[in-house]
C-alpha cells in the first residue's frame, strides 16, 4: 500500500508572530520556517507505518513556493521515498489545496492519506476534511491510534469529551493529533540521502486546478494587547484580590 | 438572507455553545433555522426549538447520524444547507470534523473559528496562535463558517417556539462506522463554558498531584484544564487540554498553575476575564498576561490556597 502524506511550509512554532505595520498580514521576511508540527507527525507515522511492514511506499506532497522544498527534503529525510511538490506563490486556500491534493491523490492511487490536522499559521483545519469530501473517502480527524488491517484503518480520534474509536473503508484520510507519535530528527546520513531521491514538480495549472482565492483579507492587525498586572506576596494576598477587588469568586 | 446553525449535542441535551451559535447567526441577520442531526434526539430538537431567535427546527432523526459521523452528516448538512445563504457550526470537534466537509461540497471556501461579525460577508478570526486577527470577507454564495462560542454571549435558552420539521432521509456513505468511546466522566463543569478554570501544567509533576487542583476546583466550582505538556506526560487526559490547538476557554478567572505560558497556550485563555499565575520562576512569560502572578513554589502555594477559600468562602 502506498502512503500520501501532505506537508506544509509554515512559520517556526517557536517564533511570535508579527503582524505588519501596513496591517496587511504577517512579516514573513527573514523569519525562520519549517515544517508545520503536525505534518512531521503525519511523516513519521508514515514512516512507521512502511517500517512495520504496512506500507511500501512513502509519497509527500507540498503546494507552495520553490522553498517549500526545503520541507519535501526534510520529510525524504525522515524516510519518505518520493517527493511531489507543486510550486505556486500564490497564498492557496485550504478548498485549492484540497483540489490540488485530489488531483495527486488520483495520479498515485494511495491506500491512506496522512495530513495534518491544522496549518499552525492559518489554524484553518479544513483540508483534510475537504480533500475526503471531494475523494468521496472516509475521514478520521484528529487521530492518535491508526491501525491499518486488511482493507480497514480504525482509529482512535481525541474529541472534546475523550477519545472516540471510528473504522473506514480505505482508502482513507486521516489527520494527525499530537499524541499520534513523537517524530524522530533526521540523521546527517540520512539528509545526505535524501538530496538524492526523486521530487518532481508540477504547477496547479498542470493539474488542472483554479486556485484563485475565494477570501479576500481586509485587514491583519494585532489582538487587544493584555498587559501584565501585579504580583501578590502571599496566598492571602491573592485570595483577597480576587474577592474584594476582581470580584471573580 | 438565511442561516442554518448546526446543533452541537449529545443525542440527549442540546449543548449550551449552541446558544452561542445562534448569537453569531442573528449579528449576520435574516431568519435562523437550526438543524438537529441525531439518532434519538427528540428532546434535543425541542430544546433547540425554544431558544430565542430560531424560526424552524430541522430534524434528522436516524442511525446515520447517531454518532456525528461526518461522512453522513456533511452529505445530509450540505444537501439541506443549499438554500441558505450561510451555515453555522460550533468550532468544536465535531464542528471541526464535518463542517470543512459540507463547505467543500458546496465548493466554498471555509471561514474557520470566527470571533466577530463585521458585515454578512465580513468577519473576524484569529491566526497564527491568536498572534494575529485577520478581517476575511468571502465571495462565496453559500458562507460556510465555525464560530468560536466564547466569543459570543449566548441568546436565551427558552422563550422562542420555533416550528420543528422531521427531515426523513438518511444519508449513510457506507465508508464509515463507529467503534468506540472512552470518554473522560466528570462531575465538574464543562471546560468550554466554566466562569471558573484552573490548569496545571508540567510544574505538577504527576497525575497524582491534580488532586490539589481538584480539591479548589470543586471550591470554586471550577472546570480543570491542563497544558500540551501535562497532558503529553500523561498526568490528564487530553481532552482537558487547553490552548491552540486544544480548547479554548474565556472564564471569568483563569488560574495556571505551573504553567509556563507558552505561545500556543496563551492562544486558548488569554480572552479570559481575570488571570491568576502561580509559577517559581519569576521569569515565566506568563506572568507578562497575568493579573495577579504569585511567585511561589505550588506544592506550597495550592494547598494554602486551598485552606485560604475554606477560610473565606
Ligand atoms: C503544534 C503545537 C501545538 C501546541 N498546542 C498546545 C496547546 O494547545 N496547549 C498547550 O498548552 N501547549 C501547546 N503546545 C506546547 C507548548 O509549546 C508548550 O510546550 C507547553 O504549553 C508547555 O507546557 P507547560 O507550561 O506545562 O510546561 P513548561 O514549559 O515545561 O513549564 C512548566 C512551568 O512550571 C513551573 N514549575 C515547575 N515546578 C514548579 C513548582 N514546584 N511550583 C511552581 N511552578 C513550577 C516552571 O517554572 C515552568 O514555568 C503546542 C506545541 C506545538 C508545537
Ligand atoms: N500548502 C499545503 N501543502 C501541503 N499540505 C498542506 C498545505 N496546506 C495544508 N496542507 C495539509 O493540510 C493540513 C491541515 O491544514 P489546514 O487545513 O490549512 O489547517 C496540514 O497539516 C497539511 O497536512
Amino acid at each position: 500500500m502506498k502512503v500520501l502524506v501532505a506537508v506544509k511550509r509554515v512559520i517556526d512554532y517557536n517564533v511570535k508572530a508579527r503582524v505588519k505595520a501596513d496591517q496587511t498580514g504577517v512579516d514573513l521576511s527573514n523569519v525562520k520556517m519549517a515544517m508545520n508540527p503536525f505534518c512531521e507527525i503525519a511523516v513519521e507515522e508514515a514512516v512507521r507505518l512502511k517500517e512495520r511492514g504496512v506500507a511500501t511506499e512513502v509519497v509527500v506532497v507540498s503546494i507552495g513556493p520553490k522553498a517549500a522544498q526545503e520541507q519535501i527534503r526534510t520529510a525524504l529525510a525522515l524516510g519518505a521515498d518520493k517527493g511531489v511538490h507543486v510550486e505556486t506563490d500564490v497564498e492557496v486556500e485550504a478548498l485549492a489545496v484540497a483540489k490540488l491534493l485530489k488531483a495527486v491523490v488520483e495520479k498515485e492511487q494511495p491506500g491512506l492519506i496522512i495530513l495534518g490536522k491544522q496549518s499552525i499559521d492559518t489554524d484553518n483545519n479544513q483540508t483534510g476534511q475537504m480533500l475526503a469530501a471531494l475523494c468521496g473517502y472516509g475521514q478520521a480527524t484528529f487521530a492518535s491510534e491508526v491501525t491499518v488491517s486488511g482493507d480497514k484503518v480504525e482509529v482512535t480520534r481525541e474529541v472534546d469529551g475523550g477519545l472516540r474509536t471510528v473504522a473506514l473503508k480505505l482508502p482513507a484520510i486521516v489527520t494527525t493529533d499530537l499524541r499520534l507519535n513523537e517524530p524522530r530528527y533526521a540523521s546527517l546520513p540520512n539528509i545526505m540521502k535524501a538530496k538524492k531521491k526523486p521530487l518532481e514538480t508540477v504547477s496547479p495549472a498542470d493539474l488542472g486546478v483554479d486556485v484563485t482565492p475565494r477570501l479576500k483579507t481586509l485587514k491583519v492587525v494585532e489582538p487587544a494587547k493584555r498587559s501584565a498586572g501585579i504580583k501578590v506576596a502571599s496566598v492571602e494576598e491573592l485570595v483577597s484580590k480576587l474577592k474584594n477587588e476582581a470580584k471573580v469568586i | 438572507m438565511s442561516v442554518l446553525v448546526i446543533a452541537e449535542h449529545d443525542n440527549v441535551s442540546l449543548k449550551g455553545a449552541t446558544l452561542n451559535i445562534i448569537a453569531a447567526a442573528k449579528k449576520i441577520g435574516g431568519d435562523i433555522d437550526v438543524l438537529v442531526a441525531g439518532e434519538g434526539c427528540g428532546a434535543v430538537a425541542q430544546a433547540a426549538a425554544a431558544a430565542e431567535g430560531v424560526k424552524k427546527v430541522l430534524v434528522a432523526d436516524n442511525a446515520a447520524y447517531g454518532h456525528q459521523l461526518a461522512e453522513n452528516v456533511a452529505a445530509l448538512v450540505a444537501e439541506k444547507g443549499k438554500g441558505y445563504s450561510h451555515i453555522l457550526a460550533c468550532a468544536s470537534t465535531t464542528g471541526k470534523d464535518v463542517l470543512p466537509r459540507v463547505a467543500a461540497l458546496l465548493d466554498s471556501q471555509q471561514i474557520s473559528e470566527i470571533i466577530g461579525v463585521e458585515s454578512s460577508d465580513t468577519f473576524q478570526r484569529p491566526i497564527y496562535a491568536g498572534n494575529a486577527i485577520a478581517t476575511v470577507q468571502s465571495s462565496d454564495a453559500i458562507k460556510v463558517i465555525t464560530v468560536r462560542p466564547t466569543a459570543f454571549d449566548p441568546v436565551a435558552a427558552t422563550g422562542g417556539a420555533a416550528a420543528v420539521e422531521a427531515i426523513a432521509d438518511a444519508k449513510d456513505a457506507g465508508v464509515s462506522s463507529f467503534v468506540k468511546d472512552e470518554m473522560a466522566k466528570s462531575d465538574r463543569p464543562e471546560l468550554g463554558g466554566a466562569s471558573i478554570v484552573i490548569s496545571g501544567g508540567r510544574g505538577m509533576q504527576n497525575g497524582d498531584n491534580f488532586e490539589m487542583l481538584y480539591r479548589v476546583a470543586d471550591k470554586l466550582g471550577a472546570a480543570v484544564g491542563a497544558s500540551r505538556a501535562a497532558v503529553d506526560a500523561g498526568f490528564v487526559p487530553n481532552d482537558m487540554q487547553v490552548g491552540q490547538t486544544g480548547k479554548i476557554v474565556a472564564p471569568q478567572l483563569y488560574v495556571a498553575v505551573g504553567i509556563s505560558g507558552a505561545i500556543q497556550h496563551l492562544a486558548g485563555m488569554s480572552g479570559s476575564k481575570v488571570i491568576v499565575a502561580i509559577n517559581k520562576d519569576e521569569e515565566a512569560p506568563i506572568f507578562q498576561v497575568a493579573d495577579y502572578g504569585l511567585v511561589a513554589d505550588l506544592f506550597e502555594a495550592v494547598p494554602a490556597l486551598e485552606a485560604e477559600l475554606n477560610k473565606v468562602l
